[in-house]
């Protein structure tokens, strides 16, 4: 069979050896961007090439993998990654966040509260969270070494001059462990504070950017704002139309071509939950 | 060590390959004082600027800055933190290109706020109110404090330079042809500005022209340079009326009279 040529988990072990030593740089200096030499994946840049690099130096034999998509778990991309890795390792699968140890995701933290020796991988397109105000790489890492960190208040300044409020609401910039500007990769703001005090390891791999990045276990990170206007953990203001919930992230879906639409969980595995236990204890 | 000028700078060389751009320059400044270094293209003036604003490591020769504290620092062997930092508080540079001291991308506000950003001010209300502030100091009307700098014209945008560089009231300030490119009442108005606002926050000002009109408006001294040397140097007035050197008659002389 085809696979069988493959290593475990699809890279070689001295490529998985030189990213975990990226990793824990990464978990040794918290949210400090580690270069590493990002390898040509078999799918395109964008799909997650950086996330699925960290996974695959982290898996192992006795892992369950859960596989999320902007929360969800049958997406295209989700359902995709999910397979590969099925092929390549051979480990466990499942969409129940409380049974995963490692969860790739994109976009979204599970709204199950992650614990201990779970690991979080977020895949990330653009780890500078500098680069849209500073195109220039030398001139960005110069920002973290000196910490010149201002200009990250200038983008919110311009935020709330132009729409009344910090209008930013994914990728929204943190400050990890008091040190380190960080990107969250494109969460929404939601997911913010559940990035602060973490039980679960947080590791962030950017594969075209080549950069990998990590947050420990119970590290502080906040979010940044200003004194009179507050961050904010924005999500729309509805109930989720299936199972009820009104503290979880929801999308907004189109539903008909009569301008219809339904509010509904973005983690499908919580939305799932509540149903079921809906189902069973009415 | 003790010294009572702001900058203090002596037997300053530096040379590119075989060109001399400034050899053994030593020069005070005093704080509040404005000192004008005027000299042709080639003459050596912006090295010599770039050299005492830390841009360049001169070969040898001092430049010593002085801050609010009596701290003095050798700008030559500074660390680059703390130039950096020298030049987000105590010192400013004025471009002769307003595009290249402004963010173009950021509103006239932002642009005027971010120092105070920079040095930890987290108050949205308050940088906004000092911002405004300081564009109705620079003359331009509070009202137009959300658009971006493209929408000024060329004058407005030099004037919002000025502004995003004295917010913090710094007590350095450098210029490089801070007036080329514009027309000569836009020119006129700047220079006042400049010497308004200078006299206002006695800041102490280098300022590098071959510009000898901006010189005899604004400056309190004048040096002139020539291949790398000051050549003279004295009060801007005495200088100008009676200059000595054949360079500067030269110079004073080429002035068009209208």
């Amino acid at each position: 069979m085809d696979e069988l040529k493959y290593n475990f988990a699809y890279l070689d072990e001295q490529t998985k050896k030189t990213i975990r030593r990226a990793i824990l740089k990464g978990l040794s200096i918290p949210g400090y961007q580690v270069p590493f030499s990002s390898r040509e994946m078999p799918m395109p840049y964008g799909w997650g090439t950086g996330g699925i690099q960290v996974t695959s130096s982290c898996i192992k034999q006795d892992d369950t993998l859960k596989v999320i998509d902007q929360g969800s778990d049958d997406t295209t991309n989700a359902v995709s990654i999910r397979n590969f890795f099925k092929r390549v390792t051979n480990v466990q699968t499942t969409e129940d966040t409380n049974k995963a140890t490692i969860i790739q995701t994109r976009h979204r933290i599970p709204e199950i509260p992650l614990v201990e020796k779970q690991i979080l991988v977020y895949q990330v397109p653009t780890p500078e969270p500098f680069r849209f105000l500073e195109p220039s790489e030398f001139e960005t890492r110069k920002i973290h070494a000196l910490k010149e960190y201002g200009i990250m208040h200038l983008k919110l300044y311009e935020d709330i001059s132009k729409n009344g409020h910090i209008s930013t609401s994914y990728n929204y910039p943190v400050l990890v462990d008091d040190n380190y500007i960080s990107a969250p990769s494109p969460i929404p703001k939601f997911d913010n504070p559940k990035m602060n005090n973490n039980p679960a390891i947080q590791l962030f791999g950017a594969g075209r950017e080549q950069r990998i990045y990590a947050i420990p276990p119970y590290t502080k990170v906040i979010s940044l704002d200003f004194e009179d206007y507050p961050f904010e953990a924005t999500k729309a203001n509805a109930v989720c139309q299936l199972c009820g919930a009104t503290d979880s992230y929801l999308d907004e879906i189109i539903i008909d071509n009569a301008g219809g639409r339904m509010f509904v969980c973005s983690d499908t595995n919580y939305c799932h939950n509540n149903l079921l236990k809906k189902i069973y204890n009415p | 060590m003790n010294m009572n000028e702001i900058i203090k700078i002596t037997n300053l060389t530096k040379s590119f390959g075989n060109i001399i751009a400034c050899s053994s320059i030593t020069l005070e400044v005093y704080p509040g004082e404005i000192v004008g270094i005027v000299g042709e293209s080639g003459s050596g003036k912006t090295t010599l600027l770039k050299c005492a604003s830390g841009l360049y490591k001169p070969d040898s020769g001092e430049v010593f800055f002085r801050s609010d504290d009596n701290y003095v620092q050798n700008i030559c062997n500074i660390s680059e933190p703390d130039l950096r930092q020298l030049m987000r508080t105590d010192w400013s540079f004025i471009h002769q290109n307003p595009r290249d001291g402004l963010r173009m991308n950021i509103s006239a506000g932002g642009n005027i706020g971010e120092k105070l950003m920079a040095i930890g001010n987290r108050h949205y209300g308050n940088i906004r109110e000092a911002a405004a502030a300081w564009l109705e100091k620079v003359e331009i009307d509070s009202s137009r404090i959300d658009e971006l700098p493209s929408n000024f014209s060329g004058g407005m945008q030099q004037r919002l330079q000025i502004a995003r560089c004295l917010i913090t009231e710094p007590k350095l300030i450098y210029m490089d042809e801070p007036t080329g490119g514009l027309d000569v009442s836009v020119q006129a108005k700047i220079l006042d500005l400049i010497k308004k606002l200078v006299e206002e926050l006695n800041i102490a000002a280098v300022i590098v022209t071959h510009d000898l009109g901006v010189v005899r408006l604004l400056a309190d001294r004048v040096l002139v340079m020539k291949d790398g040397h000051i050549v003279e140097q004295g009060i801007t007035d005495q200088v100008l009326d009676d200059p000595h050197h054949a360079y500067t008659q030269l110079l004073v002389s080429s002035i068009i009279q209208v």
